[in-house]
């Protein structure tokens, strides 16, 4: 049996929960005050996930970076391969919000997209 | 001198807020003045998510969030000028700015808003011994050269401080490759969101080290090592000190309001808040200049800047107008005491308040299992229980027109924090 401790995000208490499992089995979920701490604990230890954010190169452009973030949450393991995507990553201005600066980004199916406006040089 | 109906001072999100919800209230006349080189403020150095949840439902990076209102100004064709510093208010409105194009020019303005933001403490107020080598930043100064500049401060960081911004800047720092040794926080409890703690600094095995403090900074030219030590009692114990060698020394030791113009317009500063003290209009002492967002007081949540930016925009726009209700001259004063560190705004003037008034206040100190108790003069009427309050967070009450109506004699109006 493993135990995994896990300080609850859901609010400022930030309960420390102990989950208790034997291999991908939870057998139980202690040390939450209310159910958002047994939910998030659960993900947690399950399948913990990650929005990235971070700036991508422009060239060409009015400014020298663009700030960028993927577009929903990754696998919080992919974020050093998220990482090093973003830091090859060129974009041409102009480039605007929303636009998709990487595809796909660490093969997580997910891709990395503009948060801000950035017209031509 | 030109006339505006109102000028606003930043452009960032309570500026922006303030600009709108005046225009929506039938006032075309409106000028933002703002120093940098774009709208949105502090945001836009802001590229972690985790904006606008409260008002959009949805998780924001700051420049997204900043342009959801900047679209609106543009939509709404309000004018602003940018790389426009405002130099002085005075008393009767009249605002002086400067800008390379136009140099000094000054504008009479119906109504005023302040909406400069607040500034980073410098480490001066610090006192921290040693030499002054290169290598020591504010966090948000980081913050700055990574996000906008692409330029990495340093490679081996140590943060003083566990505020919100230090604890982003931990993370951003590690995922640019920095390896960030530790965050040390004189506080026995971190100002931080707990989402940060976890998501910032556990996530990357980053230790943090509460009731600590630099006691020590070696180098000469840069920074080569920061020792920081146990703290009891406000004094460093002996024997509890820890080397870390380092090239950077980031400091996020909290903010303070900007309000160099407010004082030369006259305006009364909370000792507590250092922002303007205001009425339930969001008006200071000064009539016709109204205050939000950061330079009022420091907000955790830019959702509440923008609400309360709103709310400054709108009685600006009665105060042009002229629309003002009529009052009977009947003040309650908002009193914060026992736990709770201060209120805005700090009077009510019930003929004036709208049906539902939120007053947003701060704790002390951490507090579990208590109670936000409002007293209407030695009458509690409020008693309500809180699982946790933590002094990084904004508390509020919501004050009802229709209930303060049936206390004629009412005069002040006290919050506490109490056990039971
Ligand atoms: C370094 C830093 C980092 C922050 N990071 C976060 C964060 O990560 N998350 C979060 O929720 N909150 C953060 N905050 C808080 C955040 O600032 C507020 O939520 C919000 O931006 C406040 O909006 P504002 O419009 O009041 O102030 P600001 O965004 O600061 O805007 C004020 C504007 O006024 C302009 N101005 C000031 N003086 C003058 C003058 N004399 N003339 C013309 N223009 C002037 C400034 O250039 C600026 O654009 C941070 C604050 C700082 C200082
Ligand atoms: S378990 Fe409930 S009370 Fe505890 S931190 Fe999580 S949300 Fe808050």
């Amino acid at each position: 049996m493993e135990k995994v401790d896990i300080t609850c995000i859901g609010c400022p208490m930030g309960c420390q929960v102990t989950v208790e499992l034997e291999g991908k089995e939870v057998l139980s979920v202690s040390g939450n005050s209310c159910p958002i701490g047994d939910t998030y604990a659960r993900k947690e230890v399950s399948n913990p996930e990650r929005t990235v954010t971070s700036t991508v190169f422009v060239e060409d452009g009015e400014k020298v970076r663009v700030s960028v973030k993927t577009a929903s949450n990754i696998p919080k393991a992919k974020i050093n391969e998220c990482m090093e995507a973003i830091n090859k990553a060129v974009v041409k201005a102009p480039v605007a919000i929303g636009d998709v600066v990487i595809e796909n980004v660490a093969g997580t199916g997910v891709n990395v997209i503009a948060t801000r406006n950035v017209g031509a040089a | 001198m030109t006339y505006y109906d109102i000028v606003i001072v930043g452009g960032g999100p309570a500026g922006l807020a303030a600009a709108i919800s005046a225009r929506k209230s039938g006032i075309e006349s409106i000028l933002i003045l703002e120093r940098d080189t774009e709208l949105g403020g502090i945001l836009n150095q802001c590229i972690h998510n985790g904006f606008g949840l409260h008002t959009f439902k949805e998780e924001l990076t700051g420049p997204e969030y900043a342009y959801r209102y900047i679209e609106q100004v543009l939509d709404e064709k309000i004018e602003y000028k940018l790389e426009t510093m405002v130099m002085d208010i005075t008393e009767d409105r009249i605002v002086t700015a400067m800008n390379k194009q136009e140099g000094m020019v000054m504008y009479q303005a119906g109504a005023v808003i302040l909406a400069m933001g607040c500034r980073e403490r410098p480490r001066g107020a610090l006192n921290i011994p040693g030499f002054r080598p290169a290598g020591i930043y504010s966090a948000g100064t980081a913050q700055r050269l990574v996000n906008m500049e692409g330029y990495m401060p340093g490679r081996e960081v140590v943060i003083l401080g566990s505020g919100d911004i230090g604890l982003i800047m931990a993370r951003r720092m590690t995922l640019e490759g920095a390896k960030v040794k530790v965050v040390a926080e004189l506080m026995p409890y971190s100002g931080g969101l707990k989402r940060n703690i976890v998501q910032c600094l556990d996530d990357f095995g980053i230790p943090l080290k509460l009731s600590h403090t630099v006691v020590n900074i070696e180098g000469k030219e840069r920074v080569e090592a920061v020792t920081i030590a146990k703290v009891e009692n406000g004094k460093p114990v002996p024997g509890t000190e820890i080397r870390y060698t380092c090239d950077t020394l980031l400091l996020s030791v909290g903010l303070i309001p900007e309000n160099e113009l407010s004082k030369s317009a006259g305006v009364e500063l909370s000792p507590i808040t250092s922002g303007p003290v205001v009425n339930e209009s969001l008006e200071t002492n000064v009539p016709g200049i109204f205050a939000c967002g950061n330079v009022l007081h420091v907000h955790d949540l830019v959702d509440y800047v923008s609400e309360e930016a709103e709310r400054a925009g709108a009685s600006a726009a009665s105060f042009v107008r002229g629309d003002i209700k009529e009052s009977s001259g009947k003040v309650i004063d908002l009193v914060a005491t026992e736990g709770a560190r201060y209120t805005v705004p700090t009077t009510v003037d019930v003929d004036r308040m709208p049906d539902l008034l939120t007053v947003r206040f701060r704790v002390a100190d951490v507090f579990k299992e208590s109670y936000v108790s409002v007293y209407y003069d030695d009458e509690r009427i409020m008693h309500n229980k809180k699982r946790i309050m933590a002094p990084g967070e904004m508390e509020q009450i919501i004050l009802q027109k229709k209930k303060l109506a049936e206390y004629p004699d009412l005069k002040t109006i006290t919050i506490r924090i109490e056990k039971d």
